[in-house]
Formats: structure tokens, sequence, C-alpha cells
């Protein structure tokens, strides 16, 4: 079906449970997993929240799927771009994040950071260089 | 140039709608192609022949069926938001026992992989959403 392998980005930029958005669009991740294309996802604005850890949804009554993105490593995706503006805004920093690692078939499993601290700049540079940006 | 939409709003609730549907016209009539319209999200709002908009309104999910027959359009409603939602076609209600299917003419139900297909084998893929 895939005859060519494309830069994928998806793009998370909303909150984990106010919308629906952060969680459908980790389903759109895990199922394009199975596509073999270039993969990198990229979490800015109220989207740095959906990788905070320590996530408690007991008290709304929903799903916290918080875990999952732990999983984005086992489904070789190794490339999490977070925007460094949008953590400074929001008074957070990496050690507020979970900490995410993929392991390095190449280098005998060597558990490596799959997030990638960037700025505002730089992540627009990365943006331009992609072939299909989802948007969620 | 191929292209695939993506609508990530329901009707009447988000402008998206129509634009993406005001887009894919426009696409059609300067002669590009749509590989596939797949909605996500409330999205799958768009694809219930159930919808009862006034008569002075313009009716959303009726313009989405007019438009697929006319140019033979792929429209998908993904199936794990439309369950969510409560979109059914005959093997949905089938498969999770529903005594009811809602599906609009022109609509199918399918998985997200249609999106990330879509993606592979377009040369734009344009989201409608906030």
């Amino acid at each position: 079906m895939a005859e060519e392998t494309k830069k994928f980005m998806y793009i998370n930029r909303k909150a984990p449970y106010g919308t629906i958005y952060a969680w459908e669009a980790l389903e759109v991740v895990l199922i394009g997993a199975a596509f073999e294309q270039d993969v990198s996802v990229a979490f800015m604005d109220d989207g740095v929240y959906q990788l905070a850890k320590g996530q408690d949804t007991s008290g709304i009554g929903m799903k916290n799927f918080s875990p999952t993105y732990a999983a984005l490593g086992d489904f070789e995706i190794t490339k999490i771009y977070v925007e460094k503006e949008s953590l400074e805004e929001r008074g957070l920093t990496l050690d507020d994040l979970q900490h995410l690692v993929w392991e390095d078939e190449d280098e005998d499993w060597a558990e490596k950071d799959s997030i990638r601290l960037v700025s505002r700049a730089e992540l627009g540079e990365v943006l331009a260089g992609q072939d299909v940006l989802f948007n969620f | 140039m191929k292209l695939t939409i993506q609508v990530n709003e329901g009707p009447y609730q988000h402008q998206s709608a129509d634009s993406a549907y005001y887009f894919a016209k426009a696409a059609l009539e300067k002669g590009h192609e749509i590989y596939r319209i797949f909605f996500y999200h409330d999205g799958v709002n768009n694809g219930t022949r159930l919808t009862t908009p006034p008569q002075d309104d313009r009716n959303i999910v009726a313009r989405w069926s007019e438009l697929a027959q006319q140019h033979d359009l792929d429209m998908v409603l993904c199936v794990a938001a439309a369950q969510r939602r409560g979109i059914v076609d005959d093997g949905e209600a089938e498969r999770n026992g529903k005594d009811a299917t809602n599906i609009a003419p022109g609509f199918r139900i399918s998985g997200l992989g249609q999106l990330i297909e879509g993606g592979v084998q377009s040369d734009r893929l344009v989201v409608f959403g906030d």
C-alpha cells in the first residue's frame, strides 16, 4: 500500500482532558505507526500538558491515557519534539514531563531519550521539512 | 493535484465543516482530484442522515451527499469516532447490536488507516478544524 516513505508529523496543541482531541490524536499516531513512515510527534501550546507526569483523572471520570505515551518508543516512534517556549509560558520544565525513551536496536538496545526540547524557531524548521502534518 | 481532506469538526457547531465543503467543491471545479475525505472527531457528525436543519438554512449533510454523488467521492467516517458519537451503518448496527442506522448516502465507516493512507497517497493532506 505505502510504496514511498513520507515524513509524517503529528502536532498536539491541546490540553489532554478538556476536549477529546488529545486522545483521538494519540489513536491516530498509534494506528499510523503500522504504516512505516518517518514519524515525528510534536507537543506545543497546551499540548505540552499531555506529557505531564503524575496525571490523575479519578476526579473527572475519564480514562487516564497518559501511560500510553510511554509506549510510543515500542511503536518505533522515537522523535518527540517539545516546544521550549510552550513549557516556559506554563511554568513547566522537562522535569515535569514523563521521561520517554526508546531502545536503539543498532546499539544493543541502548535506551535513548525520545524527547527533543526545541525552540519555537527550531520547531518551525522541523515543520517546514515535513511532507504531511496532522494537526490536533 | 491529488488531495486528501480531513474534517475534524461537526456541522453547524463549527465553520470548518462549511469551509471543508467549499474547499472540496472549489478544488474539484479547478480540476484537482480528491482521493478521500476523512471525517474525524466530531466531524463524523457530518455523516448522519437524521440531521434536520431549519428550512431556511443550508443542509450540510445533504450537501456532502450530493457532492459525493456528483464526483464519486470516497467519504470516510472514522469508525472509532463514529462509535463514540452514535453514527451507525448496517455493519456497525449488526456488530454492536444497535436497533437503527443513521449514516447518510455517500459516506462509509472505516478505520483510521484510511486517513494515514490518504496522507501517503496524496500530494497534500488538508486539515479543517480548530
